[in-house]
């Protein structure tokens, strides 16, 4: 049993927050991504926070330090959009495995200085595999239903290309976020059990569903307890709901697949519902108060926060869910 | 008999469907197969995917719970078929709602549709045919892509045919599956092979039983699979007698479910009950499956020869069409039955010296009985309208002729201008208008909604109609007719013009509108009257009379009714304000809502909305009058009802098959208290973001009795409790569409139908949603147990008035609604200069969930509370009282 298994058991793990949040305070400008080594590439580049791994890999070890010291147990790597699908858009499609390895190697380092520091809390990091720009189930375009701008293979292999360079990178799980599309998330599942099944590894899989719409349904229209049944045909480490959402929004989602899997349960709600000018405002007492009802009710293992959430935000909600005890749950760990 | 279970198969489209020991026998819908049905291979070759859906949303309908699909046939590429039905279905919620079944004897096929399906689907089917190593391998990969599995009992010797082979080839699948291939137990299905009886040769009495032993052996032993197959290949030998393979079916799943069967493809109309076969059939069916005699065979075939089923066909009566050609021509006009009227208006053009002649001739003494009956109350409304959807065809088919001949055409009576007045876009009653009165012979100058006034006199002078009807269904649409009037005579108009729209009266009509234009102002309250009244305000003889008549009319009613308003007394806003409506807010329960914040609901199907739509008005908007569903059987206008009720149902069918009607709604709970006695603000988290302003009643009343305002149902700031409230609107889109599409096909009877049902969907969004909001969002009632008619009676806790509505009249309350829910970015309904919404299917409001909350009727307000409102909102006092017009006293 690694140890993320045995820390799972004990304890509800503390995720960390927002990676974009964060980096906007930072101000960086169009050359403050470019960096030295950019200076002269061909597109536009402010925007494409992946890169700063690369470019500003201070900022990025920064931020993962300021989620590790209020308190929580994993970061995700900044990763969300490191595909050969979504970098295209920056036609940066050949350094999608250097992005990769590098996120992974820094967010490493740091959970590595923290672990040393506090070997009775070990830190872990979660290679963040984001949705995406493309659908494989839905058209893009009105007009014609049954068009695709993206196919099975297409995503299969560029989630491949990420997930290798995440694994070689150092990650100690995968974190498959902020699923609109089901299939996507097949396509990623598919391509983890082949990395898994050439190299003869185990790494443990977080998938994170987003609910849009008040019907309670994804994206793509499926209703939480078939997004669930869709994608259990991997042995996951957990399993729940990320974004779109604040917290209090999140939890009938929450409640409609807790009593259905015995897989553990996350949740990394947003800093409530964007305003007016597209900010997210709720403090982190207004976010704990809505979390802490999850832990009354005994939903959650994994807890952390998705846009507009900050250092403070994970603060206040890894002390509160230090006072409670995690979801039971009857594990299955593929050995 | 024991099953070994303790795991069950989920499957899911965009639902779940979960076998557990509660699931009945799970249908598998069998149509969408190339090898199973021509039509579906025929349309699948032809590329008509549209009607492929329609089999595959048939078969959703009709009861299956997973669609198999089969596009293994030679003469297509069954792969690319496959992805792109697969594809299409997955933007078809209905059908996609369910789990998908990819049947195919290639495994590049069976792949491609895996990779096209985001639920988790079935595959069929995979064997030990061609070995063990082939078997892994797609069985590893089908595990890796998410699939449930069916196997076939087939190995390298052959397919299994006796009880034996069937157990042997099943223990070793599943042993392989779950311990070489790590398969979920309960995502394999076995297929046993179902095999023919009664074939006549020996080796095949035991066909049905075997299968029936083995299901049960696997059942018992092999633990949490399921067992399916293909139950119509049973009774293969007696093709052509249906009512013994129904028989057959229904003996053969009796006994098989009993032993565990629990799915298979059966096609439901192929199946009797059991309890209903007759009993001597019964026991010859059951010797030869359960394989009970020796000469079982010998004797069913007898016994079949006796019970060969006759199709109960149901006949059309067509003996009309043996009548003479003007007795066709009338019944089909009539009737509204339009299947024959080219060929008989072929024959009377024929027949014709003129092509003209066939309207002013034939068709005019069809119409004239049409006219007869309707107005001898024989006909009704929506006949009428089918009456028109004939004629107009006929019409159609004739003009080229008559354009050929270049002849004269037929005069029109008159000719009438129609509109629905600037701002406003609600045109069901325009339109049943201008369709009665063409049907009888006058020309329709149809300027649609939202015309401006200057168009219309511009249009009405350009056209030189000799009337204009207006309509309009919101209240400032009351203005705008007045100021239509008043610029009518402005411009020195005497044409006659014509009123109607729900919020239209005669006293508006008579005390507003009359007095504007010195000319003829008839307010026309239902369609059946239009045609008179046109027919004496433009028959040269009778007009002046008629005029004079209706002029003197209104002048005594106005007379009347101004001495009636001024009986009544109002009270000041202050002396109202301390009358108010007072809940004791320290006991008053104050529910949070469960889920505060705006929230968007795009993705609800059609369906769920139907036991929410209230039909009454419906049948209101066709002056059919009476209360769903006695209507139904109403002595005088039961059939039509009735007629009317299944026309819209098959709309409403193929409405929801084409999706062609979207749903949409935004709503938010907030916090709120009210604040200086009439206002309500709204907060989030403590922070103003709107103000809504109510008006409160200023009747005077008996002692005891408040005058209310909306502000009152909520816990003012004083009282130091945060209260809550809501606001809302929903919105059906496709209606214009949909009625333009019939428009263009000269059919108004289901352009108006069409308009009618999205105006129904919208209510019962609006009635869904409230429920939502009462048992989930907001969750006060999260217990509540109403039927439909405990809604449309309003027994529900809580409220939901609308702006524009009795208890809030003023449409300026929507701009609120619209900026605090951002209703225009997140849904797209707008609004337009008066404030009416679009698209006009839609409704919105407030939530007041305090159990005291009430509906209740402004009535008149007084000048001291228009200053006053105008103060507090910030507009001009003109503004207020442009809004305000039909509210003030006086």
């Amino acid at each position: 049993m690694s140890n993320i298994h045995k820390a799972l058991q004990a304890r509800i793990l503390v995720l960390d927050g927002a990676m974009g949040t964060m980096l906007q305070a930072y101000k960086f400008t169009e050359e403050d991504f470019r960096g030295e080594r950019f200076k002269d590439y061909p597109t536009p580049l402010q925007g494409n926070n992946d890169l700063l791994s690369l470019t500003q890999p201070e900022a990025i070890k920064t931020i993962h330090g300021k989620y590790f010291e209020v308190g929580a147990d994993i970061v995700e790597t900044n990763t969300f959009s490191g595909t050969t699908i979504a970098m295209a858009d920056y036609q940066m499609e050949d350094l999608v495995y250097e992005l990769n390895y590098e996120s992974a190697k820094i967010a490493r380092e740091v959970a590595d200085e923290f672990t040393a520091k506090e070997p009775h809390k070990p830190r872990f990091v979660a290679g963040s595999i984001g949705p995406t720009n493309r659908t494989a189930s839905m058209s893009p375009d009105v007009n014609d239903p049954g068009y695709r701008a993206v196919t099975f293979d297409e995503l299969r292999i560029a989630y491949k290309q990420q997930i290798e360079a995440l694994v070689d990178g150092g990650v100690d799980l995968l974190l498959v976020e902020t699923v609109f599309d089901t299939l996507n998330a097949k396509a990623a599942l598919f391509a983890i059990e082949e990395v898994k099944a050439e190299r003869n590894i185990d790494i443990p899989i977080m998938l994170s569903g987003t609910i849009t719409d008040a019907s309670g349904r994804t994206l793509s229209g499926q209703t939480a307890e078939a997004f669930l049944i869709s994608v259990s045909h991997v042995p996951l480490l957990s399993v729940g709901f990320n974004c779109a959402l604040g917290a209090n929004l999140l939890q009938p989602h929450l409640e409609a697949i807790a009593n259905k899997t015995d897989f553990a349960i996350s949740a990394h709600p947003n800093a409530g519902l964007p305003n007016a000018f597209g900010e997210y405002d709720e403090t982190p007492e207004e976010m704990g108060a809505q979390i802490e009802e999850y832990l009354k009710k005994n939903l959650i293992n994994i807890i952390g926060g998705c846009c507009g959430t900050s250092p403070e935000h994970i603060k206040v909600i890894a002390d509160i869910a230090a006072k409670y005890k995690p979801r039971r749950y009857a594990e299955v760990v593929s050995v | 008999m024991k099953v070994k279970q303790t795991k069950y198969m989920k499957l899911s489209g965009l639902e779940p469907l979960i076998l557990n020991e509660n699931s009945n026998f799970i249908n598998v819908g069998e149509r969408t197969n190339v090898a199973g049905s021509r039509k579906f291979l025929r349309l699948i070759k032809e590329e008509k995917f549209d009607e492929a859906l329609d089999i595959a949303r048939h078969q959703v309908d009709g009861g299956a719970q997973i669609v198999d699909i089969n596009m293994d046939d030679g003469l297509i590429d069954g792969k690319e078929a496959m992805v792109r039905f697969l594809n299409l279905i997955a933007a078809e919620p209905d059908i996609c709602r369910v789990p998908m079944m990819i049947d195919s004897s290639k495994w590049e096929i069976i792949e491609a549709g895996l990779q096209v399906v985001q639920g988790k689907c079935v595959v069929n089917s995979i064997s030990l045919k061609e070995g063990e190593e082939k078997f892994i391998w797609e069985a590893t990969q089908i595990k890796r892509y998410g699939a449930a599995v069916i196997v076939m009992a087939f190995d390298e010797v052959g397919q299994a045919d006796n009880y034996e082979r069937r157990i042997e080839i099943a223990k070793r699948s599943y042993d392989i599956l779950v311990h070489k291939v790590g398969f979920p137990s309960e995502d394999i299905i076995f297929d046993l092979n179902i095999f023919p009886v009664a074939t006549g040769m020996e080796e095949h009495r035991r066909n049905a039983i075997d299968f029936i032993e083995a299901t049960r052996w696997v059942r018992e032993n092999l633990e949490n699979v399921s067992v399916s197959g293909g139950v119509s290949n049973v009774s293969f030998s007696f093709r052509g007698n249906n009512t013994v393979r129904e028989a057959m079916h229904s003996v053969f799943l009796y006994y098989a479910i009993q032993n565990g069967m629990n799915m298979g493809i059966v096609n439901p109309a192929m199946l009797e009950v059991y309890d209903d076969i007759p009993k001597d059939l019964l026991e010859h069916v059951e010797d030869v499956i359960l394989d009970r005699r020796d000469d079982a065979t010998e004797r069913l075939l007898d016994f079949a020869e006796t019970v060969k089923g006759s199709a109960k066909e149901r006949t059309v009566d067509l003996s009309w069409r043996e009548n003479p050609l003007q007795d066709r021509i009338t019944h089909a006009l009539v009737k509204g039955l339009d299947a024959f009227i080219i060929e008989d208006i072929e024959e009377a053009r024929v027949a014709a010296n003129k092509p003209i002649e066939v309207i002013e001739g034939n068709l005019m003494i069809g119409m004239n009985v049409v006219g007869d009956l309707f107005g001898a109350g024989k006909m009704f409304l929506p006949q009428v309208v089918k009456s028109a959807r004939v004629m107009k065809k006929a019409v159609g088919y004739l003009n080229p002729f008559i354009e050929a001949e270049k002849s004269d055409k037929s005069e029109p009576v008159g000719k009438i201008l129609m509109a629905t007045v600037k701002g406003d876009v609600h045109d069901i009653g325009k339109n049943i208008v201008s369709v009665v009165l063409a049907c009888n012979n006058y020309e329709i100058v149809d300027l649609g909604v939202m015309v401006p006034p200057e168009k219309i006199i511009e249009t009405a002078i350009a056209e030189r109609v000799d009337a204009i009807g207006l309509s309009g269904l919101i209240t400032p649409s009351l203005d705008e007719m007045v100021y239509l009037a008043k610029e009518m005579q402005n411009k020195n108009l005497e044409v006659p013009l014509l009123i109607g729209g729900a919020t239209t009266s005669k006293a508006h009509t008579a005390v507003k509108i009359d007095t504007q234009y010195k000319n003829a102002v008839v307010h026309v309250n239902d369609a059946s009257r239009a045609v008179t009244v046109v027919g004496d305000l433009l028959n040269k003889k009778t007009s002046n009379a008629y005029v004079a008549k209706m002029k003197a009319d209104y002048d005594e009613f106005r007379t009347k009714f101004l001495k009636r308003g001024k009986e009544k007394s109002y009270i000041s806003i202050e002396e109202a304000r301390k009358r108010k409506y007072k809940i004791d807010w320290n006991t008053s329960e104050i529910v949070k809502p469960k889920e505060l914040g705006v929230q968007v609901l795009k993705q609800l199907s059609l369906k769920a909305l139907l036991p929410f739509i209230d039909w009454s008005p419906f049948f209101r908007s066709w002056d059919l009058h009476g209360k769903y569903p006695d209507i139904l059987t109403d002595k005088v206008v039961g059939e039509q009802a009735t007629q009317l009720f299944e026309d819209a149902e098959d709309m409403i069918r193929h409405i929801i098959a084409k999706q062609l009607l979207k749903p949409k709604a935004v709503f938010g709970l907030f916090e709120a208290n009210s604040i200086n006695e009439d206002d309500i603000s709204v907060q989030k988290k403590g922070e103003e973001i709107a103000v809504f302003r109510t008006l409160r009643q200023q009747l005077k009343k008996r002692e005891g009795i408040p005058n209310h305002a909306l502000a009152d149902f909520i816990a003012p700031k004083a009282s130091g409790k945060t209260d809550y409230m809501g606001a809302f609107c929903v919105g059906i889109f496709g209606a214009q569409e949909l009625a333009e599409s019939y428009k263009a096909k000269d059919d108004d009877y289901n352009a108006i139908m069409a308009q009618a049902i999205a105006d129904r969907f919208a209510e019962a969004f609006a009635e869904y949603l409230h429920k939502q909001i009462r048992t989930k969002h907001w969750g006060y009632a999260a217990d509540e147990d109403l039927t439909n008619q405990d809604l449309i009676k309003e027994s529900y806790k809580g409220i939901r008035p609308a702006p524009g509505y009795p208890a809030c009249p003023d449409h300026l309350e929507k701009e609120t609604i619209w900026e605090l829910l951002e209703v225009e970015k997140l849904i797209g309904v707008t609004l337009t200069e008066s404030l009416a919404m679009w698209p006009a299917a839609a409704v919105s409001g407030y939530y007041f969930g305090n159990p005291e909350a009430k509906y209740f009727g402004l009535g008149k307000i007084t000048d001291d509370q228009l200053m006053d409102y105008a103060e507090r909102k910030g507009i001009t006092k003109e503004k207020a009282r442009k809004w305000l017009h039909p509210n003030l006293a006086g």
